[in-house]
């Protein structure tokens, strides 16, 4: 479904992605590992086009990303959830969530979509016409997740959903992602925390300054001793 | 009683303001830039509706239809040409750039229409009305209905349909609109499309307000605009709109009762000590920075 080949990025003379190559395939979730400053964010930001690949392809069934412009790209069935949620603090919840629909033409089904993400995150119902602004992080992350979905996208990358949030929160947010996947979307899922992100993956890949160092299962790599040490506490 | 009379002449010179106003504060909250060029579409529309009423013997409402097409296709042209270039660049650049398009404008109106001042016809009714003892024109009326409608139009437009909502996505974050497949290229070409339209609409009650019409007419309206939308918040749509009116009803009166001369004068010192209280203006939000 996903396939990155070679991949690098820059930020003028750094490099911050130094050639890496990865794929998702159709109805997996596939995390990527790293510490803060690793290259997650560029990862996810060159796949979606807000940054530019200075080499390599981003291939999404076949169609080259890296050629097209970023606002087409969820068109063509990526969505991406961007680290700190970036919802639209001065728009109401629901106004966030038709903005998650905004190429699609399908009037009644944009209707059935709100009631399934209300459904899955019945707090946001609650709160549909306060403004985003006003929503606790949680919530935010919720509102991400949902306006995401409003794109119906068929494969979703959610960029650290679990950043502060309270424990209990985060096992929410992972047990959705799940539910997400369960329903038929693909995954790709950034993380810091290493221990939640691996026991829900079915593959993952641990990136390390802008390399891609290890991959393997979720299992493997949560067992592999160097993840351990690294990631893992242990 | 004087004192309505300058109330309301001060509404509709507040309401010219407001008007103009509103597209500096919409270009700012959407492109984030200053847009020094905006007075001087006030002058080039200015010069479209005297040649469209002159020289074609238009209609007035048509010659104003011909303004605002013009001001329109100009200042989505001079967006294209001048500042999408500088979309990624330090915001010193793009400021100087706009005072270049400011001179440009400027010096291609005189190279085409000459520097001397060209008289607009007096096409709307000169007569008033008297609201007890004081006297309104039909144009200050008119100025300030048209005023009223233009800000009910844009609120509406910004709140209720779908490129309102993208437009204010796009003036809080245009990575997060990117995202959502919203194309922020033509979003910036509208906002300048409907402030350039506006300066359109001020230009004709402007130029009818004062009838001449010359090559550096719209810098001073232009500055008092911008000062307007500091002074309400700029990137605030309803601030622009206080501001404005604020601006011409405190010039107005300080013409009135304090000094012709001073009036400019008078009228920045309040905005100074309104920044100095309130740093983000009436209706400004504090600005986010982001980490
Ligand atoms: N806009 C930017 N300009 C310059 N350098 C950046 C920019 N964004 C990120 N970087 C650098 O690129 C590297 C990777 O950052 P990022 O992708 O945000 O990592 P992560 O998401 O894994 O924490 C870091 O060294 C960071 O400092
Ligand atoms: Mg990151």
């Amino acid at each position: 479904m996903l396939k990155v080949t070679d991949l690098k990025v820059k930020y003028g003379m750094i490099e911050a992605i130094k050639g890496i190559s990865f794929e998702v395939r159709d109805g997996e979730i596939v995390t990527m590992i790293g510490a803060n400053g690793a290259g997650k964010t560029t990862t996810m930001h060159a796949i979606s086009g807000l940054v530019k690949a200075a080499e390599g392809s981003i291939k999404l069934d076949d169609v080259e990303l890296t050629k097209t412009p970023a606002n087409k790209i969820v068109g063509m069935g990526l969505a991406q959830v961007p680290e700190g949620r970036r919802v639209f603090a001065e728009q109401t919840v629901e106004e966030n969530l038709i903005l998650g629909a905004y190429l699609r033409k399908d009037k009644a089904k944009m209707a059935e979509d709100m009631e399934e993400v209300y459904k899955l995150f019945p707090r946001l119902k609650e709160r549909r016409k306060q403004l985003a602004g006003t929503l606790s992080g949680g919530e935010q992350q919720m509102l991400a997740m949902g306006r995401a979905l409003m794109a119906k996208p068929s494969i979703l990358l959610l960029d650290e959903p679990s950043m502060g949030l309270s424990p209990l929160l985060v096992s929410e947010i992972f047990h959705i992602i799940r539910e997400i996947n369960d329903k038929g979307t693909t995954i790709l899922l950034v993380e810091q925390n290493a221990k939640r992100a691996l026991a829900i993956a079915d593959r993952a890949y641990v990136l390390e300054t802008g390399s891609i160092t290890l991959e393997g299962t979720g299992e493997e790599l949560a067992n592999d001793e160097r993840v351990q040490k690294a990631y893992l506490g242990g | 009683m004087q004192f309505l009379s300058y109330l309301i002449n001060g509404l509709g010179l507040g309401s010219v303001y407001a008007i103009i106003a509103l597209g500096y504060t919409m270009v700012y909250g959407i492109a984030k830039m200053l847009n020094f060029a905006h007075g001087d579409i006030i002058m080039i529309g200015a010069y479209i509706a005297f040649f469209a009423l002159t020289k074609f013997a238009l209609p007035f409402p048509l010659a104003v239809l011909a303004a605002i097409a013009v001001c329109t296709m100009l200042g989505v042209l001079i967006e294209r040409l001048a500042y999408k270039p500088l979309r990624q660049a330090p915001s010193l650049a793009v400021l100087i750039t706009a005072i270049g398009v400011s001179y440009f404008l400027q010096n291609g109106a005189q190279i085409l229409w000459s520097s001397s001042s060209k008289v607009f016809p007096s096409v709307i009714s000169t007569g008033s009305i008297s609201l007890g003892s004081a006297s309104v024109s039909y144009l200050t009326l008119l100025t300030i209905a048209t005023c009223i409608v233009v800000m009910i139009c844009l609120t509406l437009f910004i709140n209720r349909t779908k490129t309102g909502s993208a437009m204010r996505a796009c003036s809080e974050d245009k990575g997060a609109s990117m995202l959502m497949g919203i194309n922020v290229n033509m979003i910036i070409s509208i906002t300048f499309a409907i402030g350039s339209g506006l300066a359109a609409i001020a230009s004709v009650l402007l130029a009818s307000t004062y009838p001449s019409v010359y090559p550096t007419m719209g810098s001073m309206p232009g500055i008092k605009a911008f000062t307007a939308a500091v002074f309400g918040g700029i990137g605030s749509i309803p601030g622009a709109f206080i501001g404005g009116l604020l601006l011409g009803i405190i010039e107005i009166f300080a013409k009135a009762y304090i000094s012709t001369q001073l009036s400019d004068a008078i009228v920045f010192g309040v905005l100074i000590v309104i920044l100095l209280i309130k740093p983000t203006g009436l209706l400004g939000k504090k600005i986010n920075v982001k980490v």
